[in-house]
């Protein structure tokens, strides 16, 4: 008798509950929502609007519709920050992916005990302030640390290091290492181990083993440690402008320059689409790369 | 790892061992260790890397020189005295914790409800939600910084002249823009951990008659806590560290430390600079280490594991 009540109440109450939650689902991700819609959404189609504008007459933004600031951010005598952040993401983004790729297989497989201790290592550095370990590195390649020492050596009084591609290079590696070590670090942790034991049975050399093996199953790390580093690399501000000197002049200078000093929005604007598009593409390429290896596992389990 | 002799005898290797027997594995030994010696020293190296540059700034911040930096005259803490004393300092160290305090819980409190509820939320909903987090920690920051500036600017202009006030950048906005990504931060946390809780204990409290509201707080909150902790850490600290965000949309009304640091360097590297550097330095990893003590009480209390409620390692799974 009493079970048959609550089942009944059960049902009648069903719709009203599920309505409420409905209420209280949507109150909860309200908040989020609003700060995606108006905060992220909207700042990049005004961005984008503003792009095939004209520059007002006090800087800022008049309405037009021209193609006059694409023609010129991929002009071919102005498209050199372009060139140069291209040039100075995709090498860093590689020497990164040198740098990571040992470090991250020395913790997957001879961590032991310690793996959690080396892990904690990385992230603490990467916890502090980016722009305080970026101005780190000006005693250290300053005149009166490496580029002076080198240049005593050489006996080259005018040797410097601070202000050249390569202290910026430096840099963004410093920076940006731990985000290339995570992913691989992630995958070669997951990794089937019992794989490489079979190869090594198989006869297989260790180098073998690591690149027809270990190195496939870690593709998909290797590209999401990649993608993490080479996308915040192309907008790049603070190591060009500290360790560079502003004189490695890359876009995200530019765009600093155009937003902030000659106020050049629509200008600033249509740079800032051409970056995003080329995010975009380095997104696809990756959700192409990452599906297509599922799909070839897929194949080879059959 | 010095490789044992595999006890199976592999097929093309017996020519070999039957060829030269005594020589072929003390080689393939010696470029074992040669390997194993490379890999490690590898490490250690990329390790003094990532630490020398910051051991550096504090270790020349104690020095009592009073004109070049490098030259060690002596430890000293007269400019972190110096430094404490500057009032431009004081006020952009406060300037810089009421940004990260507020944008750190708008963003737990927000990331954590949308977490929540995602699951709850039509499919077609849930896959806009989902890119817009995905865009919004992707995207470049300069990029996110120019946006919200070019939206502030042409917002307020609207408004202002509408409505006849004056909206303008400073604290507000800064929290605002720092709160974007710091949602789809804590929003990730909370749903890693939130798709690997163990479901058994809610369905016990529902068939105990518990309450939705009393089930969360006794059973899903406790074990959501590392998550949203974490969450808030992380928020508080790229908070606190950004310049980019902070940079375009501070409309020179807010000076906060990153921004003060930032505009110290052009004028060069000196001992006050650095004090100021190890002082953030400090405060960032305090947080991290009460952050981390807060977790490990939180779990020897309930029992969990170690290693899966660390704050690190719940980063270093999320980045993966």
């Amino acid at each position: 008798m009493t079970i048959s009540t609550e089942v009944a109440k059960a049902d009648d109450e069903g719709p009203r509950r599920s309505r409420r939650s409905a209420l209280v689902t949507g109150l909860l991700v309200l908040p989020a929502s609003a700060w995606y819609l108006i905060l992220l959404v909207l700042p990049l189609l005004i961005v984008l609007v503003m792009s095939f504008g004209n520059k007002g007459r006090f800087g800022g933004y008049e309405p037009a519709f021209t193609f006059a600031n694409y023609a010129d951010a991929l002009d071919p005598n102005r498209i050199t920050p372009f060139v140069t952040s291209l040039v100075l993401a995709l090498s860093g983004t590689f020497l990164c992916l040198l740098t990571a790729l040992p470090i991250a297989y020395y913790i997957a497989t001879r961590g032991g005990s310690r793996k959690s201790l080396l892990i904690v290592l990385l992230i603490v550095p990467f916890w502090t302030s980016f722009l305080i370990r970026t101005y780190a590195w000006l005693t250290i390649l300053g005149p009166e640390g490496l580029a002076g020492f080198i240049g005593d050596v050489t006996g080259d009084s005018s040797f410097r290091i601070l202000g050249t591609p390569w202290a910026v290079l430096l840099g963004v590696v410093y920076g940006y290492l731990p985000l290339m070590v995570f992913p691989i670090y992630v995958t070669m942790e997951r990794m089937d181990r019992t794989l490489i034991e079979a190869s090594k049975d198989l006869g297989a050399t260790r180098w073998a083993t690591f690149r027809q093996v270990t190195l496939p199953i870690t593709a998909t790390g290797l590209i999401t440690g990649s993608i993490l580093v080479f996308i915040p690399l192309m907008g790049e501000y603070v190591v060009p402008a500290i360790l560079g000197y502003g004189r490695v002049f890359l876009i995200g200078n530019q765009l600093v320059l155009q937003f902030l000093d000659s106020r050049n929005w629509p200008q600033g604007a249509a740079r800032a689409v051409v970056l995003i598009l080329i995010m975009l593409v380095s997104v696809v390429f990756y959700l192409w790369f990452v599906n297509r290896g599922r799909r070839t596992r897929d194949v080879s389990v059959v | 790892m010095t490789a044992p002799a595999t006890p199976i005898a592999r097929p093309d290797a017996l020519p070999e061992v039957d060829v030269a027997p005594g020589r072929a594995r003390p080689r393939a030994r010696v470029r074992d260790g040669l390997v194993e010696g490379w890999l490690r020293g590898h490490t250690l190296l990329v390790y003094l890397f990532l630490y020398i540059p910051i051991l550096v700034v504090v270790v020349f911040s104690f020095n009592a020189t009073q004109r070049r930096v490098t030259q060690w005259e002596g430890f000293s803490l007269r400019w972190y005295e110096s430094v404490l004393h500057d009032t431009v300092v004081q006020a952009a160290l406060f300037n810089s914790f009421r940004v990260a305090i507020a944008t750190a819980i708008l963003a737990t409190v927000f990331g954590t409800m949308a977490a929540l509820a995602l699951q709850g939320t039509p499919r077609w909903f849930r896959s806009i939600f989902e890119a817009l987090t995905f865009i919004s920690i992707i995207v470049p920051e300069i990029v996110i910084a120019l946006s919200t500036l070019v939206f502030y600017s042409t917002t307020f202009d609207v408004i202002n002249q509408l409505f006849h006030v004056r909206f303008k950048l400073g604290y507000e906005t800064i929290v605002a823009a720092h709160a974007l990504f710091n949602i789809s931060l804590v929003l990730l946390l909370v749903r890693a951990r939130l798709s690997g809780m163990d479901r058994t204990h809610v369905e016990a409290s529902y068939d105990l008659y518990g309450t939705p509201w009393r089930t969360f707080w006794q059973i899903t909150f406790p074990q959501l806590l590392p998550a949203i902790v974490a969450g808030f850490l992380l928020s508080f600290t790229f908070s606190f560290d950004d310049y980019v965000i902070t940079f375009f949309v501070y409309g020179a009304g807010l000076t906060t430390l990153p921004i003060y640091i930032f505009s110290s360097i052009r004028q060069g590297v000196t001992p006050a600079t650095n004090a100021i550097a190890a002082i953030m330095l400090l405060i960032t990893l305090s947080v991290l280490v009460i952050g981390q003590a807060l977790v490990w009480r939180n779990a020897r209390r309930s029992g969990q594991r170690g290693a899966q409620a660390s704050v690190a390692g719940m980063i270093a799974e999320q980045s993966g």
